[in-house]
């Protein structure tokens, strides 16, 4: 495994989701949107799941806490804590120790107080204790309980949904593009909270299309292309397109800004006509038709990656 | 072409302005970046330099003439963050780039738009996928000035490359003057000739040539 | 314990047999080809369902008379089909009018600046704040009663929901980002409202519509039950009921029964297909 001297939170081996959609009329198909997908995380961890948006990296989140839409088919082994979780167990886990941190203040209920909200409507002393400690802790004045959210600014309306994630002392946090359209320096300050709580050994798993942010404040990135992650890698090897293993992630880093800005042809294929054998294949330049058979991870270098010629 | 805004103030609220006596002159040979936190009105002062929404006071002149009693087609477009809100769900593609002023098979192919793209809906493509027919569509011939709010934080890493580096291209060749608002400080280097920055408080513009 | 080979299956999509789309399609289908063999038959039976026979007066529901017969020796299936096909053809005619004058004034409301929103907005809530059956009868009868008197009743009082939805609709278009963007892209107001807003508000129309014809139909019944609908020569379903009321007594249960049956059925059947129709234009229910 990639990461030998940790103790696995998380890990996540072949995890598939698909979904049911009308086509035209009353047709149905399946459109498999996550495929053979592997993560894990390891204590003290944060690591980070980039993909492009609408990609359905999203449903990553959704299938990990058992939320995923009704008309979805779900399968793959998740272990947390080296247990291996089953859909009752994972809902049993969820909001306790494996939490959801989403996006934005719509989360929240526009109608009720902040503080009742993050206390799960509990008024015992030691809920109401704990929340007082998790204020001061995320820098909240103690008024902020008897606001609604409307009158929270995106700030700390971050941190309230920080707070009522911590309530349950979690032991992994899933955060789903927790900054959006955040300046990067705006969010490398929001992800420091959870850098800390990595930091005391829990795990972090950071769903996001932005890898500025993640490698900023990651520990590793998995890199997600059409429906499964081609490419996990520690953030050091991201300094030099050398280090990296996956022709994608070596396209994604050329492409970066400050890499060179190098367009790079083609498109992500769709759920619906997605080629034989590796996803990438279409694009890479390396392509063999060896490429179209069933495509192994392999591990180099503390980095696991999905590509037969990778070196 | 020149495109100025002369003293513009906004608020939504009473009282509250999020624009303060902004000014700006904009040449068509100009890439410009405006810079700022969230919340401060970029999109909005987007809006209002394209024409959406009127200012408090203040006005908005495309060599001379008032931006936003300009009937007809705009020569000042605006391509929005969200792609997905800028089309019609129920229109096919084909219909929706048919709205713009004549846009070539050129302007389709350096942003990567597949023929077999244009008969579906907007829903049956991703979030990049429809914001290269937004931008292909606010490219119209009669298009001098293009605003882009953001329009890069939905596209993957290669796709904003692939986007960026036709529409610098683009832009030079037909003299179209470019103002860009992205969070991304790298990308801002990339492109924009020149920044400005939105200050914070009290809300008031700072200009730096 | 990485690899124990197997899969843990997460969630599973319980497919039924039928998919929703069909489904619907299927109650859509059913409730229409009902509805209509109502009011064709209804329409059809002409003199059977007024013609009197004292030789078969007061007979319990049999083969031959399937709902009974009456105290003139009326058969009551006939009376009922009849009743009903006449309740169906006010229902359409008053619900119809109503959807046009909702279709009307929401789009005044919404495009004809904020003074006429005001007045229409007012009236809707004046209506609205009125008990139903009390503005029923009250315009059924300063009109005149009779046929005449109900559907303008009716088609008069149902128009507010609609024009709210409508209204609403319409109101949450304009600001749409691609109604704004076709306008500086422009696009001349005609083609827009052509081209991007009537196929977005006619389907919601369409269903505003269907559904409101079981209020009509009840309404039309309940007015004429109480008298101030249509006049007794008409075999209305509220005529029929309001009739066998003063039998019940005599025990002829069957009179009161089988009519109401029918009535509540139509109503509930039009419902369902309003219902499903909506179901179906629906994004966020469509996909299920």
């Amino acid at each position: 495994m990639s990461c030998m001297n940790h103790k696995h939170i998380l890990q996540i081996k072949n995890l598939s989701v698909s979904f049911t959609q009308y086509e035209k009329g009353l047709r149905k198909i399946d459109l498999k949107v996550i495929r053979n997908l592997n993560v894990s995380v390891g204590e003290g961890e944060l690591v980070a799941v980039v993909g492009a948006s609408g990609s359905g990296k999203s449903l990553l989140a959704h299938a990990i806490l058992g939320i995923l839409p009704r008309n979805c088919d779900a399968e793959g082994n998740i272990w947390f804590e080296d247990e291996l979780l089953s859909p009752k167990r994972i809902e049993e886990l969820r909001g306790g120790k494996i939490v959801l941190v989403p996006q934005s203040v719509t989360y929240l209920d526009p109608l009720e107080k902040v503080g009742r909200q993050v206390r799960k409507e509990q008024d015992e002393e030691s809920v109401r204790t704990k929340q007082e400690e998790l204020f001061d802790f995320y820098k909240l004045p103690q008024n902020t309980a008897d606001l609604y959210p409307f009158e929270l600014s995106g700030g700390m309306a971050r941190r309230v949904l920080l707070t009522t994630a911590m309530m349950e002392s979690p032991r992994l946090i899933i955060a789903d593009e927790p900054t959006p359209g955040l300046h990067l320096e705006a969010a490398k300050k929001a992800m420091s909270h959870f850098r800390e709580f990595a930091d005391k050994g829990n795990g972090v798993l950071l769903i996001t299309h932005d890898i500025e942010l993640a490698l900023e404040v990651a520990d590793r990135i998995a890199v997600f292309y059409a429906g499964t992650t081609v490419e996990e890698a520690p953030v050091a090897d991201f300094q030099s397109v050398d280090t990296l293993r996956h022709p994608y992630t070596k396209a994604l880093w050329r492409a970066l800004p400050q890499n060179g800005f190098h367009p790079f042809p083609g498109k992500q294929p769709y759920a619906k006509d997605m080629p034989n054998g590796c996803p990438f294949g279409p694009r890479c330049p390396q392509l063999t038709p060896e490429c179209e058979g069933n495509i192994q991870e392999q591990l180099i270098r503390f980095g696991r990656v999905r590509c037969i010629h990778a070196k | 072409m020149r495109l100025e805004a002369k003293g513009i103030s906004f608020g939504y609220k009473k009282g509250v302005k999020i624009l303060d006596q902004f000014q700006i002159t904009i040449e068509n040979h100009e890439r410009v970046g405006i810079v700022a936190p969230s919340g401060f009105g970029k999109t909005t002062l987007c809006q209002i330099l394209s024409g959406y929404i009127k200012p408090a006071s203040g006005q908005v002149l495309l060599d001379g003439k008032d931006i936003y009693k300009i009937q007809g087609y705009c020569p000042v477009q605006m391509i929005w963050q969200h792609p997905e809100k800028a089309v019609n769900p129920r229109l096919r593609m084909k219909d929706i780039i048919a709205e713009g002023d004549g846009i070539d098979e050129r302007i389709m192919d350096g942003l990567g738009i597949e023929r077999d793209w244009l008969n579906r809906f907007p829903g049956e493509l991703s979030g990049g996928e429809v914001q290269r027919f937004c931008i292909a569509r606010a490219l119209g011939k009669r298009t001098k000035f293009l605003i882009a709010d953001e329009i890069s934080t939905m596209l993957d890493l290669i796709t904003q490359s692939q986007v960026w580096n036709f529409l610098l291209t683009e832009v030079a060749e037909r003299k179209i003057g470019l103002i860009v608002v992205t969070h991304s400080n790298l990308l801002m280097e990339r492109i924009a000739t020149r920044q400005v920055v939105l200050s914070s408080e009290p809300a008031k513009s700072l200009l730096f040539h | 314990m990485n690899n124990t080979g197997s899969v843990t299956i997460l969630q599973k999509y319980q497919r039924k047999r039928l998919n929703q789309r069909s489904q619907t399609l299927l109650v859509l289908a059913f409730g229409s080809i009902f509805l209509l063999a109502i009011t064709v038959i209804g329409t059809l039976v002409g003199d059977i369902a007024i013609t009197t026979n004292f030789t078969q007066k007061n007979f319990l529901p049999q083969i031959a008379h399937p709902f009974g017969t009456d105290w003139l020796g009326r058969d009551m299936l006939a009376r009922t089909l009849k009743g009903m096909s006449i309740s169906i053809y006010i229902g359409l005619f008053a619900s119809v009018i109503s959807a046009v004058i909702a279709a009307i004034l929401g789009a005044a409301a919404a495009t004809l600046g904020k003074k006429v929103d005001a007045v229409i907005t007012w009236f809707i809530d004046l209506v609205m704040g009125i008990p139903h059956l009390l503005l029923l009868i009250l315009i059924s009868y300063a009109i005149g009663r009779g046929t005449f008197g109900v559907v303008v009743a009716v088609a008069i009082s149902h128009w507010p929901v609609l024009t709210r939805i409508i209204r609403g609709e319409i109101l949450q278009l304009k600001e749409a980002n691609y109604i704004k963007i076709a306008g500086k892209l422009g696009q001349s107001k005609m083609k827009i409202v052509v081209k991007h807003m009537i196929p977005h508000v006619f389907p919601q129309f369409l269903v505003g519509l269907v559904l409101l014809f079981p209020h009509a139909i009840l309404h039309e019944a309940a007015l004429t039950f109480l008298g101030f609908g249509l006049p007794p020569e008409q075999p209305g379903i509220g005529i029929i009921l309001s009739e066998s009321m003063k039998y019940l007594s005599l025990g002829m249960w069957w009179l009161a029964l089988f009519p109401g049956m029918v009535l509540m059925t139509t109503v509930l059947l039009f419902d369902l297909v309003g219902g499903s129709l909506r179901k179906m234009i629906d994004p966020h229910s469509a996909q299920e």
